[in-house]
């Protein structure tokens, strides 16, 4: 009886000296296919500690229930922000710069302290090879081609493509939407709807990722999806990580930002997340072959934050007509 | 009076529900109010369109259902279930498959060098239709099985044509059932978001709910997240009430219980006949274009799938449990508050609610840990206005034939519920199950927030696998949903039908 005593309070007690990690990140992250599973994996094996991903939805959700949660918040560690809601998200003072600048390979300078990047990718319109490709917005206005997009107000690629359109064409963005009001086959709240629409064969494009052709590539087997490149330049998307203020363990909390920064994490993100890994790490051959835009463009957080309302209001302007 | 504790009870619990996440919410907010005119415009029009188009539409179909008898009529009945019970984003993929743009109508038209584009507020409409007309059917169909056989005969035996019955028996009968099912309709579709956006187009189909959402992720301005939920709430109850106005009851008194078909030929045979043939048509195909989508990915399926449908059917059930216990009280009550308070979770914006709830529990409990309670009683609320229109009618006609008989006789309690109500209702009971439970499989709106630790819910995997750009399994899982939410429908539905008439 005593044994089965001691048994019945083992796992609890060994589970009570172990410190647990709270991450929080988007739900696609955690799912069965994106790196969460592998990356809990491999961290779990070297910090002795237990990770627990929370996931409250997307990137988007994600930073509004840390805004709920306030300073008695008990998550340790944020995965997944959008660059385009640092801003928002350097406002709550709810994060703590992590002391240095990360050695991070991205197609421009990173020089943030609290939030670290740790994938990246181009904004890109996904199609089917043997449908005629433009190779800019004014290309895509002039050509017969549906395309179905995502709303700035309610997904992060939605907004990332109004500040794609407003930082390659600034004042000319306006009358460049206009054109392209006919080309726009639908707005859908999320990235996935849009993407359902795509693959069902509703719409000839859809806003995604140039990376995205290497999911069709490699899991598919079909190399028949591809991401024209734009000649103005393709519009940067940068996911971050940080640290919470609040995080009661910030040691651990530290080592793991550098983990997710490590060869073991990097090399995951290419087939999880079907990104670019933020640091210069070896890739599959389907991402190495992928074209790339010659110009990357990127409005620094602060600049985005103040471009974005008159942006969506000039896309919802233009669109609603 | 005891009587009258257990109505009040349900009613305060259902409105704290209801509006206390709202309070919740204003009470956190730090900027002003705000409104977006031109968004509660189109939400208004769109939902006043669809209500409209769903009940005239229903009424034909309805009367045919009710006065011809044929083989797969049961099916049939049981068909009107789907629509309402698909998960958005697989309704209106089935939609697209059929009226979208490389859909099958568009495929015929195109031989022809035709096309008809889907998207705009016709869309949403047709959308909306689509998926709120069956519901509409079968409210109505209520009706005309609630027409005793006794007046039915009467009429007969006095001569009356199909014109005279119309005028005599079916039209007091659709002025008292109307009413409340274009509210019921009006109101689902006035917190449309997915569905508006999607299929109107673009920015111009805007509604109050999409303005929410933008809110609550984008602003976090919970001020005009708050007073956006408010006015659909107004608008919700404005529909309501003005519903109650114009309901003038039916009044038929009690038969025993048997229905005469009441079967004009001639060209009204042959008119009924097209009508159930048009109204399949449109239902079935659209489903037929997600089952034969989902086929494909269903051998696919990741083992993960068999977790998360035990525990969204789990949730299902006792969401139904509580909806039952909670609309039978309120629907048997002769109270009108009781209507308002059961349609008024209607019009409440699952986003809102979801963090309302959020912010009143994360001081008290970690949030993962209460993820598939609150997510079971908020279920439960929202398939509340459902369960309640169902119930309402028939409780009604029971309380007014029975009560006093059973009043007199002493029959309270447990007693009057096995003796007399649970016999009566027997059938409005089953088909109200039925869709709480399909609603309450279907929902993701409040649990994502609060993030559920041990494993997504089958509604939530369809989101993981298309966010994990995995469509066909998405499209499976998704089949699988609707099969699980169909199964339960159909048998508590059936099990209410069994032996009664309908």
């Amino acid at each position: 009886m005593r044994l089965l005593l001691l048994t019945a309070f083992l796992p609890a007690a060994a589970f009570a000296q172990t410190p647990t990690l709270q991450v929080m990140t988007y739900d696609s992250f955690v799912g069965e296919w994106g790196p969460g599973p592998r990356i809990e994996q491999a961290f779990e094996a070297e910090c002795a500690c237990n990770l627990v991903f929370t996931a409250p939805g997307d990137a988007a959700a994600m930073l509004a229930r840390l805004k709920l949660e306030g300073a008695r918040g008990r998550t340790d560690v944020v995965v997944g922000l959008d660059a385009n809601l640092l801003a928002e998200a350097q406002a709550t003072d709810l994060f703590v710069p992590h002391g240095t600048v990360p050695a991070v390979d991205l197609p421009v300078d990173w020089t943030d302290t609290t939030f670290l990047p740790f994938d990246w990718g181009w904004f890109g319109f996904v199609m089917n090879a043997d449908m005629p490709q433009p190779h800019s917005f004014q290309e895509l206005a002039d050509s017969d081609l549906k395309v179905v997009i995502q709303d700035p107000r309610s997904s992060t690629p939605g907004l990332g493509l109004v500040m794609w359109m407003k930082a390659a064409h600034g004042d000319g963005a306006g009358t460049l939407w206009e054109g392209l009001a006919d080309n726009i086959l639908t707005v859908t709240p999320g990235w996935s709807e849009a993407y359902g629409l795509f693959t069902a064969g509703e719409a000839d494009a859809v806003l995604s990722y140039t990376t995205s052709p290497a999911y069709h590539l490699l899991e598919e087997g079909d190399s028949g999806k591809v991401a024209p490149i734009f000649r103005e330049g393709h519009y940067l998307q940068v996911e971050v990580a940080a640290r919470l203020a609040a995080s009661a363990q910030p040691e651990l909390a530290d080592r793991f930002l550098a983990f997710l920064l490590s060869d073991n994490a990097q090399r995951t993100i290419a087939t999880t997340n079907w990104m670019y890994p933020a640091r210069d790490v070896p890739l599959p051959e389907a991402f190495a072959g992928l074209p790339r835009p010659d110009k990357t463009l990127f409005l620094p957080p602060a600049d985005a934050a103040a471009a974005r309302d008159a942006a969506i209001a000039e896309w919802q302007a233009a669109l609603s007509r | 009076m005891a009587g009258r504790a257990v109505p009040l009870t349900v009613g305060l619990a259902v409105l704290l529900l209801t509006f206390g996440p709202l309070a919740m919410v204003a009470a956190h907010a730090q900027g002003g109010w705000g409104a977006d005119g031109p968004a509660l415009r189109f939400t208004v029009l769109q939902a006043a369109l669809s209500a409209v188009i769903s009940v005239a539409l229903a009424v034909p179909v309805a009367r045919a259902l009710a006065r011809r008898h044929f083989r797969g009529r049961g099916a049939l009945i049981a068909l009107l279930g789907a629509p309402f019970l698909l998960p958005v984003i697989v309704a209106v993929l089935g939609l697209l498959a059929v009226f979208g743009r490389a859909g099958l109508v568009n495929q015929a038209l195109g031989t022809v060098g035709l096309s008809i584009p889907i998207y705009g507020l016709h869309g949403v409409v047709l959308a909306h239709v689509f998926l709120n007309m069956p519901l509409a059917v079968r409210l109505i169909l209520q009706g005309w099985q609630a027409i005793p056989a006794e007046r039915m005969r009467l009429a007969l035996s006095l001569g009356l044509g199909p014109r005279d019955i119309a005028r005599h028996l079916e039209r007091p009968m659709l002025k008292a059932v109307l009413p409340g099912t274009l509210a019921v309709i009006f109101a689902i579709c006035l917190t449309s978001f997915a569905v508006a956006l999607t299929l109107g187009g673009g920015p111009r189909a805007t509604t109050v709910e999409l303005a929410i959402y933008q809110s609550l992720r984008f602003q976090f301005d919970l001020g005009r997240a708050a007073s956006l939920a408010a006015l659909q709430f107004l608008l919700c109850a404005a529909a309501v009430l003005l519903a109650g106005r114009f309901a003038a009851p039916s009044g038929f008194g009690r038969g025993l219980d048997r229905v005469i078909p009441f079967a004009p030929a001639g060209w009204r045979r042959s008119a009924d006949a097209a009508v159930l043939t048009l109204a399949t048509l449109f239902l079935a195909v659209p489903l037929a274009m997600v089952a034969w989508r989902g086929l494909a990915g269903l051998g696919d399926l990741p083992p993960s799938v068999w977790g998360a449908a035990a525990r969204s059917v789990g949730l299902a059930l006792g969401a139904t449990a509580l909806t039952l216990g909670a609309a039978l009280t309120l629907a048997l009550s002769p109270a009108r508050w009781a209507g308002v308070v059961a349609t008024l979770p209607l019009a409440a914006s699952s986003l809102v609610m979801g963090t309302g709830l959020f912010l009143a529990l994360w001081p008290l409990l970690p949030p993962e840990r209460v993820a598939l309670p609150v997510t079971l009683v908020v279920n439960a609320t929202l398939a509340l206005p459902f369960a309640f229109r169902i119930l309402h009618p028939a409780a009604q006609t029971l309380r007014q034939d029975y009560g006093r008989l059973a009043d007199s006789l002493g029959l309270r309690g447990m007693a009057r519920l096995r003796w007399l109500v649970l016999p009566r209702l027997r059938a409005p009971l089953g088909f109200a199950a039925g869709v709480s439970a399909a609603l309450s499989m279907g929902d993701l709106g409040v649990i994502a927030l609060f993030a559920a630790p041990d494993g997504p819910t089958l509604p939530l995997l369809v989101q993981q696998l298309m966010g994990a750009y995995r469509m066909e399994q998405a499209a499976g899982a998704a089949l699988l949903l609707v099969v699980l939410s169909f199964a339960l429908f159909f048998i508590f539905d059936w099990g209410g039908r069994r032996g009664s008439d309908l």
